[in-house]
């Protein structure tokens, strides 16, 4: 949560793990926002690089920040130059795939599709914007649009009257102000993802009574 | 008391309003804007100099190869150096070693503050952390400085750009420079007019500097631009502070810095398609990854 304007620590930071903010720093915080939207613990995940990403990942250490980040590491963590052998140990499966013949509309994109043990899958596509910002586009097939500067609800529903009241509904009981709410879907009465953005801190109990309403499939609190 | 300022001309207003510091207003400003006490300020503050002092300190004791392998060991040769071949001056040369033991750190996958960039990081800390250690100053000036720096960093990202895609390196080294000079002003006493003054001078300087990494990577010629950098904050600091008349005010010198900037060549901002990057003799052993297991 924070207001919005130019801070000093916008300019003095952010304390990152070298050598680029947009194609390190930036590739490790999309990382880390897809492991918070994944409901489980990944155990395979592909990454499909794009643009300038594919270019030059190597250089940049792209790959080992985007497995730091798979793995709950923040961009300042020093556990990213060995994120290699972290993820051995941790038993997560990684894969690289370089795909220069696709135009993303941000030249620094990656997809990352995660499996966890059960079988659960889920496909996030973001874009490091520089400065070590990024900006979160695309879930599943969904086309969304959320950055990370707020505390965050990611749920995941059926497309029906009453969700949103719902779920405003929650939130108000428990005095949680809503910063912005935003719903993407593809189709009327399909699969749907609403994100709700809070200046306030979300306590984990929200997650159990919304996940009890019956066309919820998912819940995914991102703490900042 | 609104502490927010949109441009230098309103910051030094405040300054002679409330006969305080170009610190004292960028801290108030963060307090007021973010909502936060001095000490976590503070604190934060303690942290990147902790973060940049150990970036120092361990490219020149335990140099890595970079991930690229331009570099590696540059900053410990330079801090070696026998003492009738440095001619830059004891501080001076402590701040170029400095800085490129940061760009190592960074090339190498270690952790620094990018200040305003990771490309440009290794500027501030090398003259702000030479300073500290060549002069008599104390840890809470050295707090100053970089709280003065992050006051002319946040001018140059409003009304202009601290991006080497956006605006070449002019917009990366050239800010970083400019925000070191201010910082050195207030540091070693000056007024918040040669504060301003300084930074203006380095930009001006600089101006027209553009972004060509080789392979794109954040190793060359980045390495010896952060030194550069970093040189130049010392003379436009030390042109302010003696009063030499500055003919362009920094408000101005952003707008123009920001407009060159924008007419760089595609080529020339970030690309690595113009410029030294541009060149086919570099190095033949280099872009040896460091390999992925």
């Amino acid at each position: 949560m924070r207001n919005n304007y130019i801070s000093m620590f916008d300019i003095i930071g952010p304390v990152m793990v070298g050598p680029s903010s947009s194609h390190t720093s930036g590739a490790a915080a999309i990382a880390w926002m897809a492991r918070q939207i994944l409901s489980g613990v990944p155990v395979h995940v592909t990454f499909t690089l794009y643009g300038s990403f594919a270019d030059t990942y190597q250089g940049h250490g792209t790959d080992r920040a985007l497995i730091g980040g798979m793995l709950g590491y923040r961009p300042d963590d020093v556990r990213i130059r060995t994120a290699f052998e972290e993820a051995r140990e941790a038993g997560l499966d990684v894969e690289f795939v370089v795909d220069k013949e696709e135009e993303m509309p941000h030249p620094n994109t990656v997809g990352i599709d995660m499996t966890t043990a059960d079988g659960h899958t889920l496909y996030v596509r973001g874009e490091s914007i520089g400065g070590g910002r990024i900006r979160i586009t695309r879930m599943n097939d969904i086309r969304v649009d959320f950055n990370g500067d707020y505390s965050m609800i990611i749920v995941g529903h059926r497309d029906e009257p009453g969700m949103m009241a719902f779920m405003t509904g929650c939130l108000a009981e428990r005095m949680i102000n809503i910063a912005s709410m935003k719903s993407f879907r593809n189709a009327r009465g399909k699969q749907a993802f609403t994100i709700i953005e809070t200046d306030d801190f979300i306590p984990d109990a929200i997650q159990d009574e919304l996940n009890a309403r019956p066309g919820i499939t998912s819940v995914d609190i991102i703490q900042l | 008391m609104n502490w927010d300022f949109r441009t230098a001309e309103e910051l030094l207003k405040l300054c002679a309003y409330k006969y305080m510091d170009i610190s004292d207003i960028m801290l108030a400003r963060e307090m007021q804007l973010g909502e936060l006490e001095r000490e976590e300020i503070m604190e934060e503050i303690d942290r990147c100099l902790r973060v940049m002092n150990v970036a120092v300190d361990k490219a020149i004791s335990d140099p890595s190869p970079s991930m690229g392998g331009f570099l590696g060991g540059e900053a410990q040769k330079l801090n070696g150096l026998e003492d009738s071949k440095q001619i830059c001056g004891q501080v001076v040369h402590s701040a170029i070693v400095n800085a490129l033991a940061v760009a190592e750190t960074n090339a190498s996958m270690g952790v620094i503050v990018a200040a305003p960039t990771a490309g440009a990081a290794g500027v501030l800390p090398a003259v702000l952390l030479s300073v500290y250690q060549n002069r008599d100053i104390s840890i809470d000036t050295l707090r100053k400085g970089l709280i003065n720096a992050s006051a002319i960093g946040y001018l140059l990202t409003r009304n202009g750009s601290v991006s080497g895609a956006e605006a070449g390196c002019q917009a990366e080294v050239g800010s970083a420079s400019a925000m070191a000079a201010s910082a050195l002003v207030e540091m070693l006493g000056g007024t918040p007019q040669q504060c301003c003054d300084a930074a203006a001078i380095a930009l001006s300087n600089l101006l027209g500097l553009v972004c060509d990494p080789v392979r794109g990577l954040v190793e060359v010629p980045c390495q010896t631009r952060n030194a550069i950098g970093a040189a130049g904050a010392f003379t436009a600091a030390e042109l302010a502070m003696a009063g030499v008349t500055v003919h362009i005010p920094l408000d101005e010198m952003i707008r123009i810095t920001y407009d060159v900037g924008r007419s760089l060549p595609e080529a020339l901002r970030e690309t690595a398609k113009g410029g030294c990057a541009a060149a086919c003799n570099v190095c033949p052993g280099a872009m040896h990854v460091a390999p992925t297991k």
